[in-house]
């Protein structure tokens, strides 16, 4: 239960059995539905105002879209995305890899698992400042920061979905007299890689965190930079848009992920 | 695993890792990293120290109320979205979103609006912590067995029965699993909302020992911190441990 | 209770072929196993199979049948003792024997053509050459035109058949069963026993079956071994003479079907509470 219910998505998918079997036209009325009622009650809010620096939703677009037009946006999640991209892919590649062999050799697991076991329960963000210390600011450290947050979670899911691997897949391939290295190849990867996929989920949604932080807390670049800065002169609208732009858009990538991995790793879960 | 014969427990590897940590420091290989008996040595002194006593308790209190405030609300809207179809179609989409949302975002936001103080720390807590107490509470509650729910209004049971001693205590395994990994968000709320406001509680300390680069005390702060979440995850795990026996047999 | 092989030629065999060969493919000798904290789930079993016929291991839950049936596919060693296919000894899983799972054991990523398939796959074949073998089984089972399907969009008999197309694939020349319809409804079932009575006919292979139904075993088999209790040894081996002629019912009432079925209903009896 565990496992599954720490992805926020799984959980929901295992809330809502029902969810396939209604029509998409109707999902699609109820997403509108549900996305009318947010802007509504934040537009609202913002008219009565509930507090002085609660920019109405109206006035949070048009400042997105001022930032759209003149660049700042694009500038600025181009400065975000570099590293955030480049260490999602040394967390992914490190992470599934340290996970798997967790997995498959115990001499492993017993050095590795702990480790990170604690620095998957602790708050690693509070390393993040010292990361400027050693690594000055610049990429590196926005890389190293990233990796801080996504790999203990991308780890131990792969870890734990290599350990929790089917026991009769296994024996029925050593049946059919296959090898140890088609067994991995051939049965224990695929059978693992929905719970490493919805590791993948986490660890990219904690490396948004790690990314976030470190350009609040050490280099003001990119998304960080323009949050903090219209912060200081007051430009509400243009801080909303920008943070709520970033949850958006990380809301967008977990589900464009899941979609791929429905769609090309395991097809079957799709036609349920 | 076994070593020479011998089982050796898991968590053992610790020692060796504090141990790798301790010969780093002493050949000052890694800048971020003094020698482990040096941190110990600051632990000693930093929980003694009366600025440490003064910020845990800051910190402790406003953990306190925002895990309660998203408790309750955190199962209130788990309930409403598990029961009401409505509820779950209008807010399920947000709740999932802001449930894998980087939070971290939205804490400058909270600074401006509601100061640089504890009650931006308590909603950080809060924000963190409630929307997998809501996720995994409609998940139980959608996964109770009607049969119970009939069971009890075949005999007489009237609504406030039926949410109060029926479905409360059906969806108990999987509000607590919520709960639990609520504590650990909780606890990283609120080490973030410190940091980032960083004039009140640990957050105060972590600004003072990295500006005067203090990498012993700040260590120290970290470990203290880890073992809090840890002993924190510990705890709602040994409660959720005394409920499973009842939870295994719904299977 | 010494073990003892009774190789009674059927006098009322009706397809001679079954009973093709009376050479032992598969001997069993002295197999003891002891799982870790001293349980003793074996103790001096010594047995023959003969090529060509299908035996089944009957007793009450937790005699080790299934044991036996791992051990002898290599899949499980034995404490003390060898098993010999062929005259060789057994060291691990070989080609010669295949094993349908309790659980099915399908990959559910996989669809019915490549679960099907698996293992020629794992031995290199050709992905046409294959293709191509696991198609003709699929039909043989009755599962043409479920080729594209996931395991998911099965029913529990039709899972069963894709993990029976897929041991038949390999073309071993034994078959081990374990507990290959407990898993299944009882329609299922009987339908899946009448079409596995079919499939002896035109297949010629051995076939050693584990299963707790004493009508299962009766209506199945040329040989009927009986295990004991743990620590599991042979009590008794029964030679069922059935007219297997006739049609389904027939059998099922045939008067030595029902003599069978309550001869080792009463030698169970005392082994149940």
């Amino acid at each position: 239960m565990d496992a599954r219910l720490e992805d926020p998505i799984a959980a929901q998918l295992a809330a809502q059995p029902g969810e396939a079997a209604r029509s998409r036209h109707q999902i699609l009325w109820w997403r509108l539905a549900s996305i009318a009622l947010f802007c509504g009650a934040w537009e609202v809010a913002g008219r009565v105002p509930i507090n002085l620096a609660f920019p109405t939703f109206s006035s949070t677009i048009m400042a997105f879209g001022e930032m759209v037009a003149d660049g700042t946006m694009l500038k600025a999640y181009g400065l975000t995305l570099q590293p955030l991209v480049i260490g999602l892919i040394v967390s992914a590649v490190l992470g599934i890899s340290t996970g798997v062999a967790m997995g498959l050799r115990k001499s492993v697991e017993w050095m590795a698992a702990p480790i990170f076991i604690v620095l998957q329960a602790a708050p690693v963000a509070a390393v993040i400042p010292m990361v400027t210390f050693v690594y000055g600011i610049g990429l590196t450290a926005k890389v190293i920061s990233v990796c801080l947050l996504a790999l203990p979670v991308i780890v131990l899911n792969s870890y734990k979905a290599v350990a929790n691997v089917n026991p009769s897949l296994i024996t029925m391939c050593s049946s059919f007299l296959g090898s140890r290295w088609q067994q991995i190849i051939k049965i224990i990867l695929p059978d693992a890689s929905p719970v490493i996929f919805a590791g993948l989920r986490l660890g990219i949604g904690a490396g948004f965190v790690g990314i976030i932080l470190a350009e609040l807390l050490i280099t003001p670049t990119g998304i960080g930079d323009l949050i903090t800065y219209h912060r200081a002169v007051a430009n509400y609208g243009h801080m909303y848009a920008a943070t709520a732009s970033i949850i958006v858009f990380s809301a967008f990538t977990l589900s464009a992920l899941q979609w791929v991995e429905e769609s090309w790793i395991r097809p079957e879960k799709k036609r349920s | 695993m076994t070593l020479f014969g011998y089982r050796v427990p898991m968590m053992s590897s610790l020692i060796l890792w504090c141990l790798i940590w301790e010969i780093v420091g002493r050949l000052e290989l890694v800048l971020l990293f003094p020698p482990f008996s040096g941190v110990l040595a600051a632990l000693v002194e930093l929980v003694q120290s009366p600025k440490f006593l003064a910020a845990t308790w800051t910190t402790l209190t406003t953990f306190c109320i925002g895990m309660a405030l998203a408790i309750v609300c955190g199962i209130a809207l788990g309930v409403l979205m598990g029961r009401v179809k409505a509820a779950e179609n209008l807010l399920g989409m947000w709740v999932n979103v802001f449930a894998s949302a980087p939070l971290s975002a939205l804490v400058p936001v909270l600074m401006i609006l509601f100061g640089m103080g504890a009650k931006t720390i308590v909603v950080s807590v809060f924000l963190f912590a409630i929307w997998i107490i809501a996720l995994d509470t409609q998940a139980g509650v959608k996964h109770i067995t009607p049969s119970l729910i009939d069971m009890a209004r075949s005999f007489g049971a009237g609504r406030r029965d039926v949410y109060a001693k029926i479905i409360l205590w059906a969806a108990l395994p999987e509000i607590l699993a919520g709960i639990r990994l609520g504590f650990i968000r909780g606890v990283k709320g609120v080490v973030i909302g410190q940091l980032l406001v960083s004039i009140i509680g640990y957050g105060e300390l972590f600004e003072l020992y990295s500006r005067s680069f203090l990498m012993e005390e700040f260590w120290a702060l970290t470990i203290v911190l880890f073992a809090f979440a840890l002993l924190v995850a510990e705890l709602v795990g040994m409660l959720e441990k005394r409920i499973e026996y009842y939870a295994g047999v719904r299977q | 209770m010494v073990a003892v092989t009774r190789k009674v030629p059927r006098a009322a065999d009706p397809h001679g072929e079954n009973m093709a060969s009376l050479e032992s493919i598969i001997s069993v000798r002295g197999i003891n196993k002891i799982y870790p904290g001293q349980v003793h789930a074996l103790k001096d079993v010594d047995l023959d199979f003969s090529a060509g016929a299908l035996t089944s291991l009957l007793g009450p839950s937790g005699c080790g049948k299934t044991t036996l049936l791992k051990i002898i596919a290599g899949l499980l060693e034995p404490s003390t003792g060898d098993v010999l296919v062929k005259g060789r000894k057994v060291t691990g899983p070989g080609p010669e024997r295949a094993f349908v799972f309790q659980d099915f054991a399908l990959m559910p990523w996989a669809t019915v053509l490549r679960n099907v398939g698996f293992g020629l796959e794992l031995r290199g074949v050709a992905e046409a050459k294959r293709h191509e073998t696991a198609r003709r089984y699929i039909e043989q089972v009755g599962l043409a035109g479920f080729e594209d399907k996931y395991p998911h969009e099965l029913s529990g008999g039709m899972r069963q058949r894709v993990g029976l197309a897929r041991a038949l694939a390999v073309d071993a020349d034994v078959l081990l069963l374990d507990e290959p319809f407990s898993a299944v409804d009882e329609q299922t079932r009987r339908k899946f026993q009448e079409d596995l009575l079919r499939l002896r006919e035109v297949e010629r292979k051995t076939f050693i079956f584990v299963t707790h139904s004493i009508e299962e075993a009766v209506y199945l088999s040329d040989r009927i071994v009986l295990l004991s209790r743990r620590p599991g040894r042979v009590s008794q081996v029964i030679t069922p003479q059935i007219d297997r002629s006739g049609s389904p019912d027939e059998i099922r009432r045939d008067r030595a079907y029902l003599d069978t079925v309550e001869e080792i209903w009463q030698g169970l009896r005392h082994f149940v509470d």
